[in-house]
């Protein structure tokens, strides 16, 4: 399905985001996630059926002040 | 030491972790300076997140996130809870931006979020102006630290409204209060401290010095300067002099 994906146009096969995740290569990584602007916990992302046009933030730990 | 929401830290200096040279200079300056309490930040991961987190962690000190860059509540509010699950902290550092060339504080916004996220049990630091209405709002909303700006963040320029800043200590007496962004040089974090602040968040200051640990050791000891100094109570400026030196018994040689 195509979806946005940390603002990039993607095209990947889900169908759950834990399973694009897994898709992008970033499965067993320290992540946070949100779709469509609201956070997504973690142990929700097996039970979340992703949907063409969603926009999936996926966000990791970074330098700031 | 301040108390953040019933935590000891061990050091008023918290120190940002970004704009560093390279992170072994990042963590040097840590060690070198002692600091209590890194902040960091949540960007879209793009592959360096993970090396970032096991840097971080081997600090050994509590982290703020910070929701740097967030326009709105709604934006703030998911970095947050976002944050809060990465890091494993109900701490969240919180900025809700609204013009971008003086990166100051939306009150507005800001006040409105706080109340959202300490409704929802997070423990918050606003990144805020030294408006007493507003401090005082913040702390309505659940804050129970106060986080007046010294300067635009990254400017360097130090305290633009002592007055203002010595306001809310003497309004809020009771409340942990930092200085947060406008630092740059030891002076700053030390007058911050003279004012009887009780910490000092800085980064820009430190990171982009040409040397950038033996500038968090100086900023360290501005800090522990200024607390000492606040501590003793200091004498009152006055505008004529007065004499240090006994003239009683002075020789009459005239």
């Amino acid at each position: 399905m195509k979806i946005t994906l940390n603002g990039e146009a993607r095209d990947l096969a889900g169908p759950t985001v834990q399973d694009a995740l897994v898709q992008i290569g970033l499965g067993g990584a320290k992540v946070a996630t949100a779709l469509n602007g609201g956070f997504l916990p973690a142990p929700s992302r097996a039970a979340t059926q992703l949907k063409d046009g969603d926009a999936l933030e996926v966000v990791a730990p970074m330098q700031g002040g | 030491m301040p108390v953040f929401y019933g935590t000891d830290v061990e050091s008023p200096l918290m120190l940002g972790t970004a704009l560093y040279p390279s992170p072994a200079i990042m963590a040097e300056a840590f060690r070198a300076s002692g600091a209590g309490i890194a902040t960091v930040s949540l960007r879209r991961e793009g592959g360096a997140g993970q090396d970032f987190h096991n840097l971080i962690k081997g600090l050994n000190v509590p982290v703020l996130p910070n929701t740097a860059g967030c326009h709105s509540v709604r934006e703030a509010v998911t970095t947050a809870q976002m944050a809060r699950e990465l890091f494993d902290t109900p701490w969240i550092k919180l900025e809700v931006i609204r013009d971008d060339d003086t990166l100051c504080p939306d009150v507005i916004a800001l006040v409105e979020a706080a109340r959202i996220l300490s409704d929802d049990g997070f423990q918050v630091f606003p990144y805020c102006t030294e408006d007493l209405s507003v401090c005082g709002r913040l702390l309505d909303a659940g804050c129970e630290v106060l986080m007046p700006w010294g300067a635009p963040i990254g400017s360097g320029r130090g305290l633009n409204n002592p007055y203002g800043l010595r306001s809310v200590r003497a309004h809020f007496p009771d409340v942990p209060l930092v200085v947060d962004a406008g630092i740059g040089l030891p002076s700053h974090a030390a007058q911050a401290m003279e004012l009887g602040f009780d910490a000092v968040l800085l980064n820009t200051a430190v990171a982009k010095a040409g040397d950038p640990v033996a500038m968090a050791r100086a900023m360290a000891l501005a800090i522990q300067a200024g607390q000492l100094a606040h501590d003793a109570n200091p004498i009152e400026a006055r505008d004529m002099a007065a004499p240090s030196t006994p003239v009683f018994g002075m020789a009459v040689l005239g």
